[in-house]
């Protein structure tokens, strides 16, 4: 098992958003999460990658216990979050936005060969080498936000909702590449909004309920499953 | 004529140096989005080094050397000591500005204290380390060619850190945006505090090239030239660096020629009436980015 995390909990201050979540993440699998608005989604993602206190609970990751380890110490644990809402550096090139991808490594042969690996998923990125991120379509941007997040070479990537905000046709294409990057050997934790998409392209799936996993199984099985399809998927339950 | 190009060259002199103690508030600026009124202090408890340790018989170039060196460490511990606590308690920005003019304060009248250097003025070395240089009735002294020369190599190796280096890059990336470069293995306090260094690092170097040239010290030495070089930042446009170059040369030379022909009571008024006029024409300053508020 690559990830496993036992009855996480966080707080802002007041507001219980975690309230002990248990999960698993497998190499090699593709694993989504789903919910609503404010389930508690990216803060999941959140403690994972350091960027939010757990209040109780463990995440391990092959082994090691990096419960609350800080972001950046968390990165060379090979663990890459590609963050809600892409947060490219706007002022910095796209290859510099790569290149701070590729902070914790130093091999630069190595980082050139991730440079190739990401202008080959992304060819539009390349491009658009020199040209500051803040100017590219937000397409483009959720690809450099990937693409970047793969410059560290992860084993195991965290996409927070790499759909949101963008049109059908480039929806349809991330998550392609979502299948091929996970294809490479990369496995992924992913969050969407769009379940639908979410489910078809996974292995496994949790859904998460205002802080707590209210079901969880095989991708598959959940897309067909009653209470999912009418909670998530926008159809309506037949009774 | 030979009057006014005198006071230009003075002016490009002196400009230099408030560019160099510019820079340290604009990369202060930069990732923090606080100006660091402690700044002053550090140029003048920079020089107060250099002083001690000639004084203790150390030679020139090391006692400057440890000086730079000691007061980058203490522009750290300053952030660290008392800015780094107020922001993990995420208090308001405004805590964290009257923070530094209280710590301009703390050092200020440190150096002051009748135990270490007392508040009286002390003599300087002159830096005039070579012979002047005359060009008609003209004379150029060396103390002033070193301050330009020196300043503008220090700036061009900043500029080369922050554009060219990893670390610049960090700072860079901290400067957008320091949760993404913590998702990035950037360790942002570490960036914070190199930024506070080479901050004190720079302070010091204007500190010692200033001293060199007029050749006297007092504590309160850092008080008017750090609020000068801040109006040269904010005249450039405050986080650009090259900004901080241009408005800290536009400084020095309006104030040495305002000197010249209106009295020396004129000299240190003249950075504010440029800063107030060029924020009415350009209110980011003269290559300023927009949208950068916060204090």
């Amino acid at each position: 098992m690559m990830l496993k995390i036992t009855d996480l909990n966080v707080h802002y201050g007041f507001i219980h958003a975690l309230k002990g979540i248990d999960m698993e993440v497998n190499e090699g699998e593709i694993v989504t999460l789903i919910g609503s608005n404010g389930a508690g989604k990216s803060t999941t993602l959140g403690a994972i990658s350091g960027l939010v206190k757990a209040s109780k609970g463990k995440i391990e990751f092959e082994g090691e216990n990096i419960t609350n380890l800080p972001a950046y110490k968390v990165v060379s644990k090979k663990i890459s979050l590609s963050p809600e809402g892409r947060e490219v550096f706007p002022a910095l090139s796209v290859e510099e936005n790569l290149r701070l991808g590729a902070f914790t490594r130093s091999d630069k042969a190595e980082i050139n060969q991730s440079f190739e690996r990401v202008y080959d998923l992304f060819p539009r990125l390349k491009e658009r080498i020199k040209q500051p991120a803040g100017t590219l379509s937000g397409g483009e941007q959720q690809m450099l936000a990937i693409g970047r997040a793969l410059m560290s070479r992860p084993k195991l990537l965290l996409l927070d909702e790499p759909s949101m905000g963008l049109a059908p046709n480039l929806v349809l294409m991330i998550f392609d590449l979502i299948e091929s990057i996970n294809k490479q050997g990369t496995t992924i934790l992913l969050i969407e909004q769009n379940a639908n998409m979410a489910l078809s392209v996974a292995h496994r799936a949790y859904v998460l309920e205002t802080g707590k996993i209210s079901l969880s199984g095989d991708a598959k099985e959940l897309m067909n499953d009653p209470r999912v399809k009418s909670a998530y998927l926008g159809e309506i339950h037949e009774t | 004529m030979e009057t006014f190009i005198g006071a230009v060259i003075n002016g490009l002199a002196l400009g230099m140096a408030y560019a160099l103690i510019a820079v340290g508030y604009s990369m202060v600026f930069g990732v923090l989005r606080l100006i660091n009124f402690a700044h002053g202090s550090i140029y003048a408890f920079g020089a107060y080094m250099v002083y001690f340790f000639i004084s203790i018989q150390v030679g020139l170039f090391w006692s400057i050397m440890i000086a730079i060196v000691l007061s980058g460490i203490l522009a750290m511990l300053v952030d660290k000591l008392a800015l780094e606590p107020l922001r993990k308690k995420q208090s308001i920005p405004i805590a964290s500005l009257i923070t530094t003019v209280g710590v301009s304060f703390i050092i200020q009248n440190g150096l002051a204290l009748e135990q270490v250097f007392t508040s009286e003025k002390k003599g300087f070395p002159s830096l005039n380390l070579f012979p002047n240089i005359m060009i008609g009735n003209l004379t150029i002294q060396s103390s002033q060619i070193i301050m330009f020369a020196v300043a503008l190599v220090l700036l061009a190796v900043l500029s080369y850190i922050v554009n060219k280096t990893k670390i610049g890059l960090s700072m860079r990336a901290t400067e957008q945006n320091a949760r993404a470069a913590s998702l990035m293995g950037v360790n942002t306090n570490f960036v914070i505090s190199f930024t506070f260094f080479l901050g004190g690092c720079s302070a010091a170097i204007a500190g010692t090239l200033i001293s060199g040239y007029y050749q006297i010290i007092s504590p309160t030495m850092g008080a008017t030239i750090g609020l000068k070089a801040f109006a040269a930042a904010v005249v450039g446009g405050i986080g650009v660096l090259y900004g901080s170059v241009v408005g800290g040369l536009v400084v020095g030379v309006v104030e040495c020629i305002a000197a010249q022909y209106l009295g020396s009571n004129v000299r240190d008024p003249m950075a504010f009436v440029i800063l107030i006029l060029i924020l009415i024409i350009k209110p980011n300053g003269l290559f300023g980015k927009k949208g950068v508020s916060k204090v």
